[in-house]
């Protein structure tokens, strides 16, 4: 059995939440092992002088000691994980100050989240997950070109999809809306396996990702599983033609959103945001039936449009759906409205998760989401920089899986 | 005996004086080691769940952070159970330190809102504030109900 992984836990208020046995659990289940530290209580105060960020709250000192510990190699750990309470101004000053300070000054894998008494082991896993596969996997996920026959399926909330790949080329893709989701799984890989004219003995290897990624990798025997905050950073660098480097991936969900900082194709930094459905892809999807168009028209009708004619008060899914009938109520125009909603979800992304992580050029969106060209728009407007829409951008997380799952082909 | 509540409630000195002078200390038992091997400086030695934060909703509104909820949720009684209250401030970490500066804001009001006897201090930094810090919380407790002598 491999050695677990060690995450080194800076964090302040954990215990006190009643939330470590779940940072715990989080660990274990992606066979890592979480870790305090070890600091003398005489070195908090230089540590602290020296970081130069001077905080009251004692925990949040000993945070700045141990992330300094760790910088100067003092103590050793394969990723970090950086927690704060949810609402705490001066925590998340120094949470985002030391996510921002161990990347820079260390080859650490960082995530950081705030927490409530509500966050649970779920909800940390997927996170948890993709800091074990950077500490662990950095040989796989350094893979640049995909080789052999492979196929990659991403069972996403709102739409399942399969990528058939043979020889770095995409030969077959399948797109299906999530119901049952070996079923949707299994219409999408029919899809993609009859446009690749190839069958299921034909492939050599296959990798899955997304929310169904367990049940799916489970019926179809997958060489790989993984989440989709590192198959997307890696499917995204691999379409956009940027591997070396650095880079922003922005993949907004049908239920969560993923900012992730990615440097030569491995994730830094990430946030996945999945608290507001306001912000997500399921709100674009209502306003594009309140408006009585196709979500495959709402981009287009968008550009038309002036989001700015229309008032957006509320980010809430419910009180922002609101604002749009009211306006429509008011004598708005179709395509006002259909601005007013993307530059509401780039604006909320914007607000919420990218200030998490630094943005770095190029900005790459994917996902279902990226083809609604008015929301990539309206990020680009906020970010000030021209974003990259990649090919097959909607295919992301089978893209990188089946490129990933390239590493299982025999003989690899 | 009075129950005095002590601040930084993690001193073990100042649990130890109070004691000595015959009255019942409410702090949190817990002894200030030289390396930090838990999550915070006064991780609690139980295991708090997430009932706790939800029990703080007593002491603080619920868009006041979970951890200062969860502490609130073990200080909270102390502070009501309480009859006197020794505050010593700017204290080195090594003498008792609490790990969180909103809860401490939150206990300190809470207990100078009581109206019981408080002594406040601040930290000595040299022998001769020592010894006047000592002579001062020996006063103080000498004058509190059936105190005793040390």
């Amino acid at each position: 059995m491999s050695r677990k992984v060690r995450i080194a836990q800076l964090t302040c208020g954990s215990e006190y939440s009643g939330v470590q046995k779940e940072i715990y659990e989080a660990a274990e289940a992606v066979g890592a092992e979480m870790f305090f530290p070890d600091i003398a209580l005489a070195d908090v105060e230089r540590a602290v002088k020296t970081f130069g960020l001077d905080v009251k709250s004692a925990d949040l000192k000993l945070m700045i000691a141990r992330g300094m510990a760790l910088v100067e190699g003092k103590v050793e750990a394969d990723g970090v994980f950086i927690g704060t309470c949810f609402r705490c101004a001066e925590a998340a000053i120094v949470r985002n100050e030391l996510r921002r300070y161990i990347p820079e000054n260390s080859k650490l894998p960082v995530v950081s989240y705030s927490f409530t008494e509500r966050t649970t082991s779920g909800t940390l896993l997927t996170r948890m997950e993709a800091l074990t596969t950077i500490a662990r996997r950095r040989a796989l996920l350094a893979r640049e070109e995909q080789t052999g026959i492979t196929m990659g399926v991403d069972s996403g909330s709102s739409t399942t999809k399969a990528v058939v790949m043979k020889d770095n080329q995409i030969v077959g893709t399948g797109w299906h809306p999530t119901t049952e989701v070996i079923k949707s799984a299994e219409s999408a890989i029919a899809d993609a396996l009859a446009m690749a004219g190839l069958t299921r003995e034909d492939i050599q290897a296959i990798g899955t990702t997304g929310y169904g990624r367990f049940l799916i990798g489970k019926h179809l025997g997958a060489d790989l599983i993984q989440e989709e905050l590192t198959v997307n950073s890696k499917g995204a660098v691999y379409l956009a033609g940027h591997q070396r480097g650095s880079a922003t991936v922005i993949d907004i969900g049908g239920m969560d959103n993923k900012a992730i900082s990615v440097i030569d194709g491995i994730p830094g930094t990430f946030t996945m945001g999945g608290i507001c459905a306001g912000a997500s892809g399921r709100f674009l999807e209502m306003t594009a039936k309140r408006l009585g168009v196709d979500i495959t028209e709402l981009g287009p009708l968008a550009m038309k449009g002036m989001g700015k004619n229309v008032s957006m008060n509320s980010y809430c899914i419910v009180f922002g759906t609101q604002s749009l009938v009211n306006a429509l109520a008011a004598g708005s125009s179709r395509e006002d409205v259909a601005a007013a909603a993307c530059h509401s979800v780039a604006e909320q992304v914007f607000e919420q998760q990218l200030q998490e992580v630094d943005i770095k050029e190029p900005v790459i969106m994917v996902g279902g989401t990226s083809l609604i060209e008015g929301l990539v728009y309206a990020m680009g407007q906020l970010l000030q920089t021209e974003i990259v829409v990649p090919p097959y951008s909607q295919y992301i997380g089978a893209v990188g899986s089946a490129l990933l799952a390239s590493g299982f082909v025999q003989g690899e | 005996m009075a129950k005095v509540f002590i601040y930084p409630a993690t001193s073990l000195i100042l649990s130890d004086l109070v004691a000595r002078f015959g009255h019942k200390p409410l702090g949190a038992a817990l002894g200030i080691r030289e390396r930090i091997q838990t999550a915070g400086v006064d991780s609690p030695p139980l295991q708090i769940t997430p009932e706790e934060p939800k029990r703080g909703l007593k002491y603080a509104a619920v868009e006041v952070p979970s951890g200062v909820r969860g502490r609130m949720a073990i200080y909270g009684p102390l502070i009501e159970e309480a009859e006197a209250a020794v505050i010593v401030t700017d204290a080195d970490l090594a003498f008792g330190c609490m790990g969180c500066a909103r809860t401490d804001e939150l206990i300190l009001f809470s207990l100078r809102q009581k109206g019981m006897p408080i002594l406040e201090l601040k930290y000595p930094t040299t022998e001769e504030e020592g010894v006047q810090f000592v002579a001062a919380i020996k006063k103080f407790l000498a004058g509190l109900p059936n105190g005793g002598e040390a």
